[in-house]
Parts: C-alpha cells; sequence; structure tokens
C-alpha cells in the first residue's frame, strides 16, 4: 500500500467540469433518492389507507418481537456512524481504518438480516404468512422490500471493500463512496420508519 | 324542438339529463368556435409568412411579450365560469344530494357480477332481505338469506330493472366479483360499483320506454354482453308489475354467465 | 465529462453496436427498437378494429393463423380481444412512444444539444437498454407463455387483473420497463443539470432539452409509485396478498380465498398518480422536437421562450396533482372529485399557453414547409382537437356521461397519435441527416405526411361521434349493445382508415431504409440551425465534438440584424449579438 501520496483535497475535489460542483455520480445518487423516497412513500400511503379502511388492526408491540426490532435499529444507526467513519478516513487518507469501518459496516448488515431472517422464521413456524390479513402482507412487504435494499447496500459496500484495494487512489473513489453512504443512510432512514410503524403503533 | 341538433347524443330520459347535454353542447360549441378561429388564424399566418425569396423575417419582441397568455386569460374566464357556475353545483344536484325523508324513493340494490345485473326490490315490506356471500349459489345469485323475515317478500330479478316514471330511484350499487359500471346512456348516468363498497347512485326517470343497461367498465372477456333492460313505466304500471311479482322467492336466477 | 473515459471507439462488434455505451448507437438502439415495438402494437389494433367493424367475421389474412383457442376459425374471442387491447395500450405507450420520444431521441440529441461528449453514466445508459429490450420482449412473449397475455387493459384495474391470466408476466415486464425509465431518468437529469457547455445557462438551453428535463423529472417521481403498486399486485397473484381485494368477493359462483381488507380504488388512485404525469410524458419531448423544427423553419426565434418554458415547468408540477379526474365516476367521494376538476382545469392553461406560443413563433417568420416543418404544423391544430375534447372529459358533471365511451379513446389518441407520434415522425425527418449523413426523400416524406394525417383523422375522428351517441370503450363485439347500432358503420370508417394509416406507413419505413443507405449526402448543418448539435459533424464521431464547444447565445439565433447568415449557431462568438 505505498506510494499513498495524493492529498485528500486532490482525491476530494470534483473535476471543473461538472455544472454543479457535484460529480456525476453524487448527483445521480441524489436523484435515485428521490425516487426510492417516492417508493416508499407510496409504501407508506398504502399502508395508511388500508389501516384506515380497516375494521381492526393488531397491536404491533403483541404480535412483532419489539426487543428484536429496537435492536435491529439500533443495529442500523451504529452502521450508519461507522460508515461515516469509513467515509471520513477515507478523507483522512487512513486505508486500514477504512477498511475497518467499511467491514465493521457491512458486518452489521449481516447482524441485521440474522435478526430480521430470525424474526420472519418466528411467523412463519406459527403460521403467520403474507396472505393471513392485511397487516401481515403490509409487515412482509414492506420489511421484505426493505431487507432487499439492505442487500444491495451490502453488495454495493462489498464491492467497494475489494475495490478499494486498487482504486483506493482513483480520483472518483471518494464519490463512491460517499454515494454508497447516501444510500446506506436511506436504508437506515427508511427502518427508522418502518419500526414505529409496525411494532409501535 | 326534439330534432334540435343535439351533438348526436341519444334521447334523454331523466331529470338531470338535459343539465348534462346543456353541458355538453355549450362546451362543443365553445370547442367549435375556439377552433374555428384559431384554425382561421392559423391558416392565414401559413398563407401570410409564407417562405418567399423577397421578404425577410420581421422580429417581434419575442423574449418579454406576454402575447402568448392573452388566449390563456380568455380560456381561464371561460373555465372558471363553468367550474363555478355549472360543473360544481350540477355535480352537487347528482352526486351529493340523494333522495330521502319525504321523497319516499323507490329503493334498489343493483348487484353486479361476471356477467350480469342482479336486482332486489325490498318487497311491500320496505326492507331488504340480509345477503350473504357464502350463500350465494346458482338458483341464489345475490346469497339471500331465506331465514330473515325481511327477505320473505323481496323481488330479485336478473338483468331488468323497473322504474316508475316521474318519481325518484335511489340505487344501491354493489359487485360481486370485479369492478363494473352501471350505465344507461339514455339516463346520462354511469357510476362503477367497486367491491367492498355500495354505491348510492340516484335517478329520476321521465320518459316511459324501455332502455339499455350496458356494463362500462371491463369486466372480462364477455364485458360487452354484460346487458340487461330498465323499463320505465308509469307509476300505475309500475305498481302492478311490483304486486304481480311478490311475495317471491329469488327467481329467475342469474347463473355466472347466464345471459350469453 | 463522464465517468467512462473516451479514447477511441471501441473496436469489437458486440462493443461497437450491442452492448455500447456510446449515446448515439443507445438512441439508434432505443429509435429501431420503438418503432418495431409501435408497428407491432398497431398490428394488435388493425385486428381489434377489424372486430370492432365487423363482429363475429372471421379476420382476412391473418385469422387462420391465429391459435384456434383464441380465434376458433379465425374470429376473434372476447379473451383475445381483451388481450389485444392491453397488450395495444402497454406496447404504445411504455415499450413504444416513450421510448421513442424520451430515450430515443433523448440519447441522441440531449448529449449533443449540451455539447456533451456523452451520457454522464454510460453503463447504465446501456443497463437502461437492455432492460427495456428484454421486458418489451417478455411482455410480447406473454402471448406464447402459459396464461398468456394480459387481458385487463393497460390500466389493469384491479380486481379483475387479480383473477385474470397472464396479468403476472404483465407485471414482471412492467417491473423492468419501470426500472429501464427511473435509470433513464437519473442519468438524463445529470447529464443536463451538470454536464453542460460552458456558457449554456439553463435560459439558454434549446426547449427540447428543457422538455426532457420535465420528463425526466415526471418518470423519477410518477414511475416509482407504479413499480410500488406493480409489486403489491404481484403479491396478491403470488402470494395471495389482498392488497386490492377486500372480504367477501364470489368470483363465477366461487367464493375467493383471500384475507381481505384491500382496496380496489387504491390500485386506481396509484395507477393514475403515474398515469397523469405518463401523459405529458408522452407529449412533452413532442413539444420539444416541434418547437426546434418550427424555430428551424420560420428562421426566427421562438416567440415567448421563457413562457414556455416556465409552462413546461407548471406542466411538471400540476401534473402530479390531476390524476383522479380519470376517477370522477370511480366511486371516490365525490368532494374529491371537485378538487381534482378544479386543478385539470389549471393545467390546462400551461399547455394553452406553450400552444400559443407555437403559433405566434410563425408570425412575421419566413416559413419553410419542409417534411418536418408539415409534421410540426400539422401538430398545432390536431394536437388542439385532443386538448380541447379533454374540456368536456375534465368537467365532472360531462364525463359522467362521456367517461369510458369512446370519446375518451378519441381524445387520447388525438392527444398521443396526431400530437406525439405526428411530432416524433417530425421529429425523424428533421435528426436523420443528424443521425445518418444522408437525408430522406422529400416526395415521399410528403406522401408520408399527408396520408398519414388524412388517414389519422379518419381513424379517430369517428370515435368522437361513436362516443357521443353513448357507446363504451372496451366492447369486443358493440353491435351485442343494441344502443350501439345507429352510430356502427362509424366503426367502418374508422377500421378503412386504419388500414390506409398502415398503408402510408410503408414510404416511411422504406424511406427510413433507402436513406440510411442511399439517401442524398447532406452536409453537416442542412437546416441551418443554430443549437449545438448541428455544431460537430454529421454523424458524429465517438466522443461527438472535435473541441468541447463554448456557447455565447441564446438558442435560437435566427435573423439576427447584421449577422452575415440568417443563424447565429450557439457556439460561435460575435460580438453584434
Amino acid at each position: 500500500m505505498g506510494g499513498r501520496m495524493t492529498t485528500a483535497a486532490a482525491v476530494a475535489a470534483p473535476p471543473s467540469e461538472f455544472r454543479t460542483g457535484l460529480t456525476n455520480a453524487k448527483l445521480g445518487v441524489w436523484l435515485f433518492l428521490a425516487s426510492e423516497v417516492m417508493l416508499f412513500a407510496t409504501l407508506f400511503t398504502t399502508y395508511i389507507v388500508l389501516r384506515l379502511g380497516a375494521s381492526e388492526w393488531p397491536r404491533g408491540w403483541e404480535v412483532l418481537n419489539v426487543p428484536l426490532g429496537f435492536t435491529n435499529t439500533l443495529v442500523l444507526i451504529v452502521s450508519s456512524v461507522t460508515m461515516v467513519m469509513a467515509y471520513a478516513k477515507c478523507w483522512d487518507r487512513d486505508y486500514k481504518g477504512f477498511r475497518i469501518y467499511l467491514g465493521v459496516t457491512i458486518a452489521l448488515g449481516f447482524v441485521f438480516l440474522g435478526i430480521k431472517s430470525f424474526e420472519w422464521a418466528a411467523k412463519f413456524r406459527v403460521h403467520h404468512f403474507p396472505s393471513t390479513s392485511i397487516y401481515y402482507a403490509l409487515y412482509f412487504t414492506m420489511t421484505g422490500l426493505h431487507g432487499l435494499h439492505v442487500i444491495c447496500g451490502m453488495i454495493v459496500n462489498g464491492a467497494l471493500f475489494v475495490l478499494s484495494k486498487k482504486e483506493w487512489d482513483h480520483p472518483l473513489f471518494m464519490g463512491r463512496i460517499e454515494g454508497s453512504g447516501l444510500f446506506w443512510h436511506f436504508v437506515d432512514i427508511v427502518w427508522i420508519f418502518l419500526f414505529p410503524t409496525f411494532y409501535l403503533l | 324542438m326534439s330534432y334540435a341538433f343535439n351533438w348526436g347524443l341519444p334521447p334523454a330520459a331523466a331529470s338531470f339529463a338535459p343539465e348534462i347535454d346543456s353541458g355538453i353542447a355549450l362546451i362543443h360549441w365553445a370547442m367549435l368556435i375556439i377552433f374555428v378561429l384559431w384554425g382561421a388564424f392559423f391558416t392565414y399566418l401559413l398563407i401570410r409568412y409564407r417562405h418567399r425569396a423577397d421578404v425577410g423575417v420581421s422580429l417581434d419582441d419575442t423574449t418579454h411579450s406576454l402575447k402568448s397568455l392573452v388566449p390563456d386569460v380568455i380560456v381561464m374566464i371561460f373555465e372558471i365560469g363553468l367550474i363555478i357556475f355549472y360543473a360544481i353545483p350540477v355535480w352537487a344536484h347528482i352526486k351529493m344530494k340523494f333522495p330521502g325523508g319525504n321523497e319516499d324513493p323507490v329503493e334498489l340494490n343493483v348487484i353486479a357480477q361476471q356477467f350480469a345485473w342482479n336486482v332486489q326490490y325490498p318487497g311491500p315490506d320496505g326492507k331488504f332481505g340480509r345477503r350473504k356471500p357464502e350463500l350465494i349459489n346458482f338458483y341464489n345469485p345475490i346469497g339471500l338469506d331465506l331465514t330473515d323475515p325481511a327477505a320473505q317478500d323481496d323481488v330479485v330479478l336478473a338483468n331488468e330493472i323497473h322504474l316508475p316514471a316521474g318519481a325518484k330511484a335511489l340505487i344501491h350499487l354493489s359487485t360481486l366479483d370485479v369492478i363494473h359500471s352501471f350505465g344507461v346512456p339514455e339516463f346520462r348516468l354511469k357510476q362503477d360499483a367497486v367491491p367492498g363498497m355500495e354505491i348510492p347512485v340516484w335517478v329520476k326517470p321521465t320518459q316511459a320506454g324501455t332502455y339499455e343497461l350496458a356494463c362500462a367498465q371491463l369486466c372480462g372477456f364477455a364485458h360487452s354482453l354484460m346487458t340487461g333492460v330498465v323499463v320505465v313505466q308509469s307509476p300505475d304500471q309500475y305498481q302492478a308489475w311490483l304486486k304481480s311479482r311478490a311475495p317471491a322467492k329469488p327467481q329467475q336466477a342469474a347463473a355466472p354467465g347466464a345471459n350469453f | 465529462m463522464s465517468d467512462d473515459q473516451h479514447g477511441h471507439a471501441p473496436r469489437s462488434f458486440w462493443r461497437r453496436y450491442v452492448f455500447a455505451t456510446d449515446h448515439k448507437v443507445i438512441g439508434l438502439q432505443y429509435f429501431f427498437t420503438s418503432w418495431v415495438f409501435l408497428l407491432i402494437g398497431f398490428t394488435m389494433v388493425l385486428l381489434m378494429r377489424w372486430e370492432l367493424a365487423y363482429p363475429g367475421t372471421p379476420i382476412p389474412f391473418v385469422g387462420r393463423l391465429i391459435s384456434p383457442l383464441l380465434a376458433p376459425g379465425g374470429i376473434m374471442t372476447g379473451e383475445l380481444y381483451n388481450s389485444l387491447g392491453a397488450m395495444h395500450g402497454t406496447l404504445m405507450i411504455f415499450l413504444g412512444i416513450v421510448p421513442l420520444g424520451f430515450a430515443a431521441f433523448g440519447n441522441y440529441i440531449l448529449p449533443l444539444q449540451i455539447g456533451a461528449d456523452d451520457m454522464a453514466f454510460p453503463r447504465i445508459n446501456m443497463a437502461s437498454y437492455w432492460l427495456y429490450f428484454v421486458g418489451g420482449v417478455l411482455m410480447l412473449s406473454s402471448f406464447i407463455l402459459p396464461g398468456g397475455a394480459a387481458q385487463s387493459g393497460w390500466t389493469s384495474y384491479a380486481p379483475l387483473a387479480e383473477f385474470n391470466p397472464g396479468q403476472t408476466t404483465w407485471l414482471v415486464s412492467m417491473v423492468l420497463i419501470i426500472t429501464s425509465s427511473l435509470l433513464g431518468a437519473i442519468n438524463f437529469l445529470t447529464t443536463g443539470i451538470n454536464m453542460r457547455a460552458p456558457g449554456l445557462s439553463l435560459f439558454r438551453l434549446p426547449v427540447f432539452v428543457w422538455a426532457q428535463l420535465v420528463t425526466s423529472v415526471l418518470l423519477l417521481l410518477a414511475f416509482p409509485p407504479l413499480e410500488a403498486a406493480a409489486v403489491l399486485q404481484l403479491m396478491d397473484r403470488v402470494l395471495h396478498t389482498s392488497f386490492f381485494i377486500p372480504a367477501g368477493l364470489v368470483v363465477l359462483g366461487t367464493k375467493v380465498a383471500a384475507s381481505g381488507g384491500g382496496s380496489p380504488l387504491l390500485w386506481e388512485h396509484l395507477f393514475w398518480f403515474l398515469g397523469h404525469p405518463e401523459v405529458y410524458v408522452l407529449l412533452l419531448p413532442a413539444m420539444g422536437i416541434v418547437c426546434e423544427i418550427i424555430a428551424a423553419n420560420t428562421r426566427k426565434p421562438l416567440h415567448g421562450y421563457k413562457i414556455i418554458v416556465y409552462s413546461m415547468l407548471a406542466i411538471g408540477v400540476l401534473s402530479f396533482v390531476v390524476w383522479a379526474h380519470h376517477m370522477f365516476v370511480s366511486g371516490m367521494s365525490p368532494m374529491l372529485g371537485n378538487f381534482f376538476l378544479v386543478t385539470t382545469m389549471i393545467i390546462s392553461v400551461p399547455s394553452v399557453a406553450i400552444l400559443t406560443s407555437m403559433i405566434y413563433s410563425l408570425q412575421g417568420g419566413s416559413i419553410r414547409f419542409s417534411v418536418p416543418m408539415l409534421f410540426a404544423l400539422a401538430f398545432m391544430p390536431l394536437f388542439g382537437i385532443g386538448g380541447l375534447t379533454g374540456l368536456p372529459l375534465g368537467l365532472t358533471v360531462t364525463d359522467i356521461y362521456l367517461h369510458d365511451t369512446y370519446y375518451i379513446i378519441g381524445h387520447f389518441h388525438y392527444v398521443v397519435v396526431t400530437g406525439s407520434i405526428i411530432a416524433l415522425m417530425g421529429g425523424v425527418y428533421h435528426w436523420f441527416p443528424k443521425w445518418f449523413g444522408r437525408k430522406m426523400n422529400d416526395f415521399w416524406g410528403k406522401v408520408h405526411f399527408w396520408g398519414s394525417v388524412a388517414a389519422m383523422n379518419g381513424v379517430f375522428f369517428p370515435m368522437f361521434i361513436i362516443g357521443l351517441h353513448g357507446e363504451s370503450r372496451r366492447l369486443y363485439d358493440p353491435t351485442a349493445q343494441i344502443h350501439n347500432l345507429p352510430a356502427h358503420y362509424w366503426h367502418i370508417v374508422s377500421t378503412v382508415s386504419a388500414g390506409l394509416l398502415m398503408l402510408f406507413q410503408l414510404p416511411f419505413i422504406i424511406n427510413v431504409i433507402h436513406g440510411i443507405f442511399w439517401g442524398e449526402k447532406t452536409q453537416e448543418n442542412p437546416w441551418k440551425a443554430t443549437t449545438l448539435e448541428w455544431a460537430c459533424p454529421s454523424p458524429p464521431p465517438h466522443g461527438n465534438f472535435e473541441k468541447p464547444p463554448r456557447v455565447y447565445h441564446d438558442p435560437y439565433g435566427y435573423s439576427v440584424p447584421g449577422y452575415r447568415e440568417d443563424w447565429l449557431p450557439q457556439n460561435v462568438e460575435w460580438e453584434g449579438a
């Protein structure tokens, strides 16, 4: 890992030909997040509409495992912090620190998915499926779609973890970490809405 | 009067039909005038400003001119007028003020299914018998619960509605399976029947006659065969007909796809 | 500069023409694919039109080729009619006009007009095309897959769509196509915002670029709700949830096994939340093209450039709050009807402003009746008819009668066919020299134009008459309803015109193929136009501009007083301006 002479500023400054001062990648990620917001907003709207029209609605804390859900919330929040730390280490040009924090972020993703699949399996064991009721339909669909997003975020982070060996000095590398981080925070925020919606309300 | 140009609309046979017709006529006259004026101006421009070798381009103030907003203002005034003086009041009249209380409307249930219209009259007691989806079968297409006293005198028909002329009718529209739409062109009436909902519709037929009821929302492969008749009779004839049908067991069962 | 560093064009055939990342190649891929889908969608509707005019009679020529399950003895069944109807709508809108107007023209022209060397994300661009291609092929192949093609209309209203066969394939294809459009929208927006040439400020952008950017925003924000809705419907079909199924339904005598609790109206709301912005996705690129053609062929700047731009932005915002005017008689609260009535009337204001600006742009000009200009001129009155006939449909009261009749079919076909498609055809003639360095034949272009315009009116105008008579849409046998009989002969007029319309596309197809290989060679800027796409060779080489252009003027520098020519390109520095 020798020859890391590039200064942070040189790596971080976007090439001057971008009109907004943002790199294409960063702008693209923000636009992508805008469409993701619409996607989840639609699902939350669906939840509201169907719940308002329902004659009865299970109490989330009685049918779901609140401690596990709360743990998962913490896991994701901590992973967001480690993601930021990975980005900061990138900014500091600290390759080793970067790899540790990014690795922890990915590992926390696995923890989240593990807890989530344990919760799902517990539901399946007592024969609660998406077809059981509209509540479970929404629960499995929305947490499932969120889980897919977690997996996507982990894949991107994993790819960057592997690529960092080769592309640590690439002028766009920091932008990629930033983009991936933005996506990861978004996934985190969605969960912060999902948790109270299904477990507490 | 009846031979006056009415934009090809079928004869009107309900109390609110003339209100809808006048709106359609007004808008179409306005559209025609706008289109002709616009078209004339457009044609003039094409001829006047066609390319000629000896005539150059005359530049107007293109960047700060608000000229192209002028037609907009006219269109807007027309539309605001339409909304305030036509659309909102007439819409409220047709869709929000349902007959009830002392008007004593004729009440009936229309229960749509693939591909038939089931009709339920409450009979002399004025009460609809209970319906249960689990009772639905070939002989009982609406699932009428015959253990309910109110159901004993109900009149159940398929693809046939009888209404007295000059009286308001309140139709409770529902469906057993998919979305259908209750459409009678002569009444200028159309309303979707949505699964899980019971939607009220009212109509006051003005002309005796037989009209066609046709599903207006795609409901499956035999959608175009999902028709029925609406028989509008004088009040006396209607009462006589009603008597001849009651008391009744569910009859003239509409089995799924019975009418094709 | 794009992420993909531009050295030289890739050499291998696969990288160069199939899995290409060059925006020009991708643009042409979209161009040819979308025309194929348009022609297939048109062929489908010819079969439907035969059934409408002569219900219950064998389809001539091709009837015997169709599976006897769908067309016994060559006579169309209701199932086949509904499948063709659903596929016609889907193909024309999602696989035809959007990919042509937005993706094909946008891909080729937008980077050139802003002076960029490629799209912002060339590899994502490639992914969009291939997602679209796979989605389209899957959609088409649903005819031969188990379950057949979807039969529930392009709107896929629940719960009909939940019970009908074939819908699962439709939903999976739609998810692919939507994803493709979303990636495209992100790409276009990033490119348009971030990669403009120096000096090219927002108010120096050609109208076409503005149109593409607003379209991208609409796609970006309106498509995800449909994607979510498609996922929910897919869940209903595959995992037996009941998002759109209420309790207690009985279909053909059998009780539906679903937990219930869902709402059919929710699907309608989600669908039309996309559905209405989608109309402007079809329309805005067309308007942009018309503006470009008008400016070049009147030799005069567009009238009210800023009004057009602000109107497009207003349309973009307003199109998100008008969706439920498709649902006046759906059973939603009548109070909501009043709200959407008002927003619908408001959205007509910017549309009228754009059309008026186009017409005023002719005033004082020196109008050259070139083939693309003929199409652009035809757009104005014909789109005008489409817009005007929207008025009685957008008005709650008159919509009670006209809803779901042929009147609405006539209305939106005037908007989309004589509006969008006419403009897109004009765009083909206009930019063909840019794409291939050759011109299309003028004479056959005029034959195509006059034939198409006459035939289109012959197809769609009778629909207003049929609709005012009270005939419903989507009837595979309109003669089964007695009240439809008096107006039935208009169906025959429409069907014959549809056949002629297909016939008049032959000169167009031949003209395109002939033009590519043997057309008359043209110079770099045959229309003497000012925008940046004409400032590079035709066809442009890999990387487009020999040296990155700089912009000095507004987009339409025609007949600038004092300048030696009657066009002043955006990239030419001149003190007098």
